[in-house]
């Protein structure tokens, strides 16, 4: 008689396939093509630095803007993401928070490609932004500037994607025990002070994963930059696609890739010595 | 309470849900403007003119938008079933069958979604290249599922653990074998699950930009291609209606997704 798991294995052995063939195969490629200098001295190629030299001096400024323009979204995010869920178990006035919990999730539904496309409309000088604003009185109709650079790329991510983690914060916020909420309420705490104190830090394991994903999603969206912003200084998915459309510099994209990988790893790694040290929620 | 207290305790929260719809709003109003707009350009905080003429040249019969639209359903289709025959037998593996390392192999499928994905779609355009699979539906195809493939496996895994296995013991016990057990109850008991899951993959792969930007070009143009390059020309009539076309099947998604997504499978994911 066949064994069970053989029959297991089996079954999940083709979509292993395929992630080993369309995944694992070319992360190993773009690790190799990142440490190879193409047709060095003698027409062969050789193990070196050579890429992460020229990424370096080519695209310095881009890698420190990346980190700026995710870091700061994410940050963002986060307290956006806090506020939402902190409103919707904390909101004292029923029809908002009715009416918050509608509102909130709209952008999660948006491809980013269609969110692109509203802001570079929506920020742009002539925007619906800026002539509403100047329609309201509120801005100088000459003083109207283009967001369209860093901050409409911050902008975009942060409305794209704070619904996401303020889903999931909700999501456990609604299940912490109230009665922590109440005694700290009782004994005279505001609400804000509720919320930082006895709300987040019970909800803080879930809110860094539903960051962490984001700052991934961020590092690998390329039609959100592409379309803001498309001028230097922006983001590195722009420049390892210009490089390899202009190019074919497959040498300099990789070693672009690599530290898009080591960034993003970074942040994991972060993010597991905390779950470690903290020991399991 | 007097009406002045019950204001100022109401004022403060209503100013700010105003506001807020207004930034979620906004952008989305500028796409429906510039969808009906004939002309519109600078200083004018509103349209000259107001029209429905590029609809008629989105829809035109044999356009690009058309075309477009066309690759992109067949695209999204041949995903949807590529991804189920992968993750119909793997999920059923995972939520019932003795597996070993089950953990590392769930892991495993979240990877690709772990790392920046332009880097690696970059490669996996200069293989397929190699195999003349770059600017083929195939490609593209191979490229989405990859993509939902996280999803309808982890879906799919969900699905089946949620399945009340007394009911399979009963039938079994009754004498149908495991193939049949498999096809008359634990397969229509998860067929909700998988349907959500194929629902959600056929929109990843209909709104998939970065992917299709790499292995489909040039021969490839699907709807988010057509945008972006209306986009990137000026054109924003044709970019908004594009778009408007991409949004509307992400809406009504929104709005039936918890009749096909049950509380019961939903607790199961990524268990």
């Amino acid at each position: 008689m066949r064994s069970p798991s053989l029959i297991g294995l089996l079954l999940v052995t083709p979509a292993l396939l395929l992630l080993a063939a369309l995944f694992v195969y070319p992360l190993g490629f773009s690790l190799v093509s990142a440490f190879t200098v193409e047709g060095a001295g003698d027409g062969g190629d050789r193990f070196g630095l050579f890429n992460f030299v020229n990424a370096y001096e080519l695209y310095a400024t881009d890698i420190a803007f990346t980190v700026l323009i995710v870091g700061l979204s994410t940050a963002l995010i986060g307290i956006f993401a806090v506020a939402i869920g902190g409103y919707l178990t904390l909101g004292e006035v029923g029809f908002a928070v009715a009416l918050l919990r509608w509102l909130y999730r709209w952008p999660l539904f948006i491809p980013f490609i269609v969110a692109a496309q509203c802001m570079r409309t929506f920020l742009a000088k002539n925007g619906l932004m800026n002539n509403a604003l100047s329609a309201a009185g509120l801005l100088e109709p000459l003083s109207a500037q283009s967001f369209l650079d860093w901050r409409g790329i911050v902008i975009t991510f942060v409305w794209k994607q704070t619904p996401f983690v303020a889903l999931l914060v909700a999501g456990a916020m609604a299940s912490i025990d109230r009665s922590t909420i109440e005694a700290a309420r009782n004994l005279g705490a505001s609400r804000l002070r509720a919320l930082i104190e006895i709300v987040v830090p019970q909800v803080h394991a879930i809110l860094v994963v539903g960051l962490v994903l984001s700052f991934v999603t961020m590092m690998s969206v390329l039609s959100v930059p592409m379309m803001i912003s498309g001028n230097t200084p922006t983001m590195m998915t722009v420049d390892m696609a210009f490089r390899i459309n202009a190019y074919g510099d497959y040498g300099t994209a990789n070693a672009l890739g690599f530290i898009s990988y080591l960034l993003t790893g970074a942040v994991a790694w972060i993010y597991l010595r905390r779950g470690v040290r903290e020991g399991p929620p | 309470m007097t009406a002045l207290a019950r204001l100022s305790r109401v004022l403060p929260s209503t100013v700010l849900i105003v506001l807020l719809a207004l930034v979620i709003f906004g952008p989305l109003t500028n796409l429906l403007i510039w969808s009906v707009t004939e002309r519109w350009y600078f200083p004018h905080k509103l349209p000259l003119e107001w029209g429905f003429s590029f609809w008629e040249r989105v829809f035109r019969p044999r356009g690009n938008a058309m075309e477009s639209l066309i690759t992109s359903i067949w695209i999204a289709v041949f995903t949807v079933f590529a991804c189920l025959a992968l993750s119909v037998p793997a999920g059923y593996a995972l939520a019932r069958l003795k597996l070993p390392a089950r953990a590392l192999i769930m892991l495993a499928f979240l990877m690709p979604q772990a790392f920046p994905s332009v880097p690696i779609y970059i490669n996996v355009a200069r293989i397929f290249y190699t195999l003349q699979l770059n600017g083929t539906i195939a490609g593209v195809v191979l490229v989405h599922t990859l993509h939902g493939l996280v999803y309808s496996v982890w879906i799919a895994t969900a699905a089946f653990a949620a399945v009340d296995r007394s009911l399979e013991e009963a039938a079994r016990n009754m004498g149908a074998g495991p193939l049949r057990t498999f096809a008359t109850i634990t397969l229509p008991l998860a067929t909700p699950g998988i349907m959500a899951s194929a629902i959600f993959v056929f929109l990843e792969s209909l709104d998939e930009f970065t992917g299709t930007y790499f292995v489909g070009t040039p021969d490839v143009t699907t709807l988010p291609l057509l945008m972006f390059r209306a986009s990137m020309e000026g054109n924003y009539q044709i970019a908004s209606i594009t778009a408007l076309i991409l949004l509307i099947p992400s809406i009504a998604f929104m709005l039936v997704v918890e009749r096909f997504l049950r509380a019961d499978v939903l607790a199961k994911v990524g268990t």
